[in-house]
């Protein structure tokens, strides 16, 4: 498969090692990726805090940039996010119409058509659960709310992550519940979502994992900021890089929150 | 905590008593208290409050699930329930006069109030022409939308809440903090000392077992529904076409206040219609297994207008705009009309869980209520959308989890809605005074907009990674970042970003640059 | 213009699209209904009662079988042998209360010689029919017919005997409102179990208000 991938803005800057795991996953399981260089973000945060009109052209250019899947160009997008392909689906289309732009939201919503986040285009795509990972470490998973409720992945990612030789899995208590994000939420309403977060990371931390892992760097980037404050020594990490991780070319052991990044920066000879 | 508008009213209760309320009676039961993310603030300090809240809300949770999970058809009734209510708001006009012609052929008076201050004077000149000075009242969210019990006791008539939960909050004189349980965040220790500081007539010997409040309750009210000539009700549903009206409850008190008076005067939102009596196969399913988590509530009373030798003999139905007109006409959150008030959105909400239904200063809380109460009240003094509104800040008030849509038996898409009534917001806003986060948005749309503006911000942001320490997190930013660092780290920008990498990786070298690892040079003035 | 005019007038307003948001209507479909509006349990069937017994008996009502009217009747005067009055509806079935001890006063209140809410305080029990009974959700309608009553009867003395015939009890809400739907403006009370409250703590406490006893006896 020819796949196209949407890496998102904020893992493009922020957590590179989740778009880079996921092409490094689909090249070994035999599939082309193309990384489309005009794109940016898909405007999720513009839609959430209510800047519809700030939305349109930035959607407008996320469409662009995908439109040519619909003539075959890809086989299809994958996104490894769960909130970014929530607003990809569920509300590009809607702010398009809403703007008087029927043309463009139809627009959107056959790209939309198209995209699948990861375990999705795993699972129900390429009908993979798996995918020959390999990852000896001790994994709690924290279903985001956008993958759970939005786009309703439900046990894909923990189908994938169960396939993973040498992972011990271990169940999150109270694993549905949100961890407080909410993009702006976390600015605007800070003290409740830090009593959100500490709950979470409670939970968390009551299932001795050394990773916490989900389909979105949104949300651990928010878990891992309070794991990293507590200096818990829990490291957060993308389903995606699990699932690239293989005996052959494994992921750098797992380093307390927020060190992930530079350690990868430090081992990346060996770990491309 | 400070009222919005003008002084709290008169307390029903003396000064030198102990005060038991938070919250002072305000003036708009729609608007009051501090704006929400400071009142939440207070609460989450609130030990007592989270673990009350905390109990309830998982113990009430638990319920549901049991109870949901064994009907086969649940999601058939769901959609029924949202496509009839869908379809009473598409024919509203005609549907109220139909109701009203129903009622008034079975012997009911059908009166018509725009606003809270009209439906309270209609109720109180009902009551005074009966020559009563005290009512019994049944719970009802209609009625403390409008502040009718502060209403009718500017009139020297009493209201005497009847619901266990109502009743606590009533004699602590407090605000109700939940639709469905309003002394949700009293636990059992606190009843017990409200009971025997304020209902006068209870054993002294009064322990705090649940059984022992509630039969001390029993006592109270006894005498009072014995004696009562008039009631007061809201109601669950209009039937249209029987022009029957229906009370769901549990602890009978809604029976007694239903059946025993002569007078009978029921406060309904014109939203509360359903079209057919046999509608209620498909509400008294949905209705009873989402609220308290039971297959069916103990009671539920349905009646139409009078039966002559059952029940009261005078019946009266008020049907209350206030604001929900101004809600109908918005396209998208219109469907904030279908709720059927079961409470089940707050119950899972992990906002209010963690900060109940006072932080929210509206007798209407949770998600349901940071979308209705924004609505209701955006044509009234004060409203209006802008941001010096304090209900400005509810569709705010989420972090969009999408638990409260699950669990609406009447599917209604609030994570959706608060979306729209952010964008409202912000276009609101547009006419005024440009905000901070009006300019950072409107430069992120510029800069996300063109993969040139964007590979350069991107290159300003990794260049911005001194901004950490040398472990690679930063720990304090200014403001509004120390919203966020005031309880978590923030990674620096990546080394090398993954559009870099990848020119340089699958590419090759040509316009990519090695990833920037020396120092940056003046942008960690910034912090 | 008069309030009546005006709220209509503002609905009208809000759904024609001249209102504020420049709204378009919503649309007029009619609802789809595909939930389950009848049962492979017939009514009075083994399994519908044996439905309705385990619903009662988790919201603690205490359910009594009886083969007959002769049945029911020493099963009610088993049940009230204690009560020292008792008050019936003018058309409760013949013989029901024929087993009263000497000692229980029988009160007799109809539509058109009604007790006083202070008489039937006195009262110790109250026996009625019922209309139609739902095991799904273990609950019985009482329309206020000759046989049951007016509904103060069935509210305020503190202890329930409601005596519910098999073919009565169906499986599914939908079969009984279907049922009732035939006299729609019959004042109705719909019961299942004794009068409750969990406003403590969302604590369960059986029997406030409404009556804190309730038995059901199911004949046939």
């Amino acid at each position: 498969m020819r796949i196209a991938l949407t890496a998102t803005c904020i893992a493009d800057v922020m957590f590179p090692q989740a778009p880079r795991a996921t092409v490094r996953l689909l090249e070994r399981l035999g599939h082309e990726v193309v990384f489309p260089e005009k794109q940016t973000c898909c405007g999720q945060m513009h839609v959430n805090t209510g800047y519809f009109d700030e939305a349109v052209p930035v959607i407008r250019h996320h469409v662009e940039t995908f439109e040519p899947v619909l003539d075959g160009e890809w086989d299809a997008i994958v996104v490894p996010s769960g909130s970014c392909t929530g607003s990809i689906r569920h509300q590009q289309g809607m702010v398009c119409r809403r703007a008087g732009l029927d043309g463009l939201g139809a627009r959107a919503e056959a790209v939309a058509a198209k995209t699948y986040e990861l375990s999705e285009l795993l699972v129900d795509v390429l009908g993979l659960t798996d995918v020959g990972a390999w990852f000896p470490h001790r994994v709690t998973y924290h279903p985001t709310c956008h993958s759970l409720r939005m786009i309703r992945v439900g046990d894909k990612p923990l189908q994938l992550l169960r396939a993973v030789e040498a992972m011990n899995l271990v169940e999150l208590p109270d694993a549905e519940s949100c961890c407080g994000f909410g993009g702006t939420f976390a600015l605007k309403n800070s003290d409740t979502s830090t009593a959100m977060l500490h709950d979470k990371m409670a939970n968390v931390s009551s299932t001795g994992a050394a990773v916490v892992t989900a389909g979105d760097y949104s949300c651990l980037m928010h878990i891992g900021g309070g794991l990293s404050r507590a200096r818990s020594g829990v490291a957060t990490m993308h389903l995606a890089e699990i699932l690239a991780s293989t005996r052959e070319d494994p992921a750098p052991a797992p380093v307390g929150a927020q060190g992930t990044q530079e350690r990868a920066g430090a081992t990346e000879g060996g770990h491309r | 905590m400070s009222t919005f508008l003008g002084l709290p009213r008169r307390r029903t209760v003396p000064d030198d008593a102990a005060p038991f309320g938070d919250v002072p009676h305000p003036d708009d039961p729609l608007r009051w208290g501090e704006t929400f993310p400071d009142a939440a603030r207070a609460a989450l300090a609130n030990t007592q409050l989270r673990t009350n809240l905390g109990h309830a809300t998982s113990t009430i949770r638990a319920k549901r699930a049991l109870v949901v999970d064994e009907v086969p058809d649940w999601e058939a009734l769901r959609d029924a329930g949202s496509a009839i209510k869908t379809d009473v708001m598409a024919r509203l006009p005609e549907l109220l006069t139909e109701l009203e012609r129903n009622v008034t052929a079975r012997g009911g008076v059908v009166h018509w109030a725009r606003d809270a201050d009209e439906a309270n004077r209609i109720v109180a000149d009902l009551v005074k022409a009966t020559g009563e000075t005290e009512v019994v009242k049944v719970k009802s969210m209609a009625t403390q939308e409008i502040g009718l019990n502060e209403a009718l006791a500017a009139e020297g008539i009493a209201a005497v809440e009847t619901d266990l939960a109502e009743l606590i909050v009533q004699l602590a004189d407090d605000m109700p903090s939940h639709i469905l349980v309003p002394a949700i965040h009293r636990n059992r220790a606190e009843i017990r000392e409200i009971f025997l500081q304020r209902m006068g007539d209870v054993p002294a010997d009064l322990t705090d077992a649940p059984r022992e409040l509630a039969m001390a309750a029993r006592a109270h009210l006894r005498r009072k529904f014995l004696s009562a000539k008039v009631a007061i009700s809201g109601a669950n549903f209009g039937v249209v076409d029987t022009g029957t009206l229906a009370v769901v409850e549990s602890e009978g008190n809604g029976r007694m206040c239903l059946t025993l008076p002569e007078t009978l005067i029921t406060v309904m939102g014109i939203e509360k219609l359903v079209p057919t009596y046999a509608d209620l196969e498909v509400f008294l399913q949905l209705l009873p297994r989402s609220s308290t988590g039971e297959r069916m509530n103990p009671y539920t009373s349905l009646w139409t207008g009078v039966t002559p030798g059952d029940g009261p003999q005078a019946f009266h139905l008020v049907l209350l705009d206030n604001g929900r007109t101004d809600v109908l006409a918005d396209e998208v959150g219109r469907a904030a009309l279908h709720c059927i008030r079961c409470s089940a959105c707050l119950n899972v909400c992990p906002v209010y869980e963690r900060v109940g239904g006072h932080a929210y200063g509206s007798v209407y809380p949770g998600p349901i209520g940071a979308i209705l109460t924004p609505q209701l009240t955006k044509s009234s003094a004060g409203g209006g959308g802008r941001h010096d509104d304090p209900n400005s800040a509810l569709p705010y008030a989420s972090t969009l989890c999408g638990a409260c849509y699950d669990v609406c038996p009447v599917k209604i898409d609030i994570p959706s809605i608060l979306v729209e009534l952010r964008a409202r917001e912000v276009d609101a806003d547009r006419e005024g005074r440009p905000t901070g986060w009006g300019a950072a948005m409107k430069a992120a749309s510029f800069v996300m907009r063109d993969e040139r503006r964007f590979e350069l911000a991107e290159k300003a942001a990794v260049l911005g990674r001194l901004a950490g320490g040398r472990d690679g997190r930063v720990s304090r930013l200014p403001f509004p970042g120390s919203r966020w660092t005031s309880s978590r780290d923030l990674p620096v920008p990546a080394r090398q970003s993954f559009r870099s990498w990848w020119a340089e990786d699958h590419d090759g070298p040509t316009h990519n640059e090695p990833p920037h690892d020396g120092p940056p040079h003046d942008e960690d003035d910034a912090r | 213009m008069s309030a009546r005019d005006e709220v209509l007038a503002r609905v009208r307003a809000a759904l024609s699209g001249d209102g504020k948001a420049g709204a378009a209507a919503p649309s007029a479909a009619q609802p789809a209904r595909t939930y389950r509006t009848a049962s492979e349990h017939a009514p009075g069937s083994a399994t519908a009662l044996e439905i309705l017994v385990d619903r009662l008996e988790d919201y603690k009502a205490h359910v009594h079988r009886a083969s007959g009217d002769d049945e029911v009747a020493r099963v009610v005067g088993d049940l009230l042998a204690d009560a020292r009055s008792v008050v019936v509806p003018p058309r409760l079935p013949a013989g029901w209360t024929d087993a009263l001890g000497a000692g229980t006063v029988v009160v007799q209140d109809s539509r058109e010689d009604p007790r006083s809410a202070l008489e039937l305080d006195e009262v110790d029990a109250v026996v009625t029919a019922a209309r139609v009974a739902i095991a799904d959700t273990g609950t019985i309608v009482l329309d206020g017919e000759p046989d049951q009553g007016r509904r103060a009867i069935s509210l305020v003395p503190d202890l329930h005997v409601c005596v519910v015939r098999a073919e009565q009890v169906v499986h599914t809400v939908p079969e009984g409102v279907r049922l009732l739907a035939a006299y729609p403006g019959r004042p109705q009370t719909w019961i299942s179990g004794p009068s409750a409250t969990s406003d403590i703590e969302l604590s369960r406490v059986e029997g406030v208000h409404g009556p804190r006893t309730l038995h059901v006896v199911l004949v046939g």
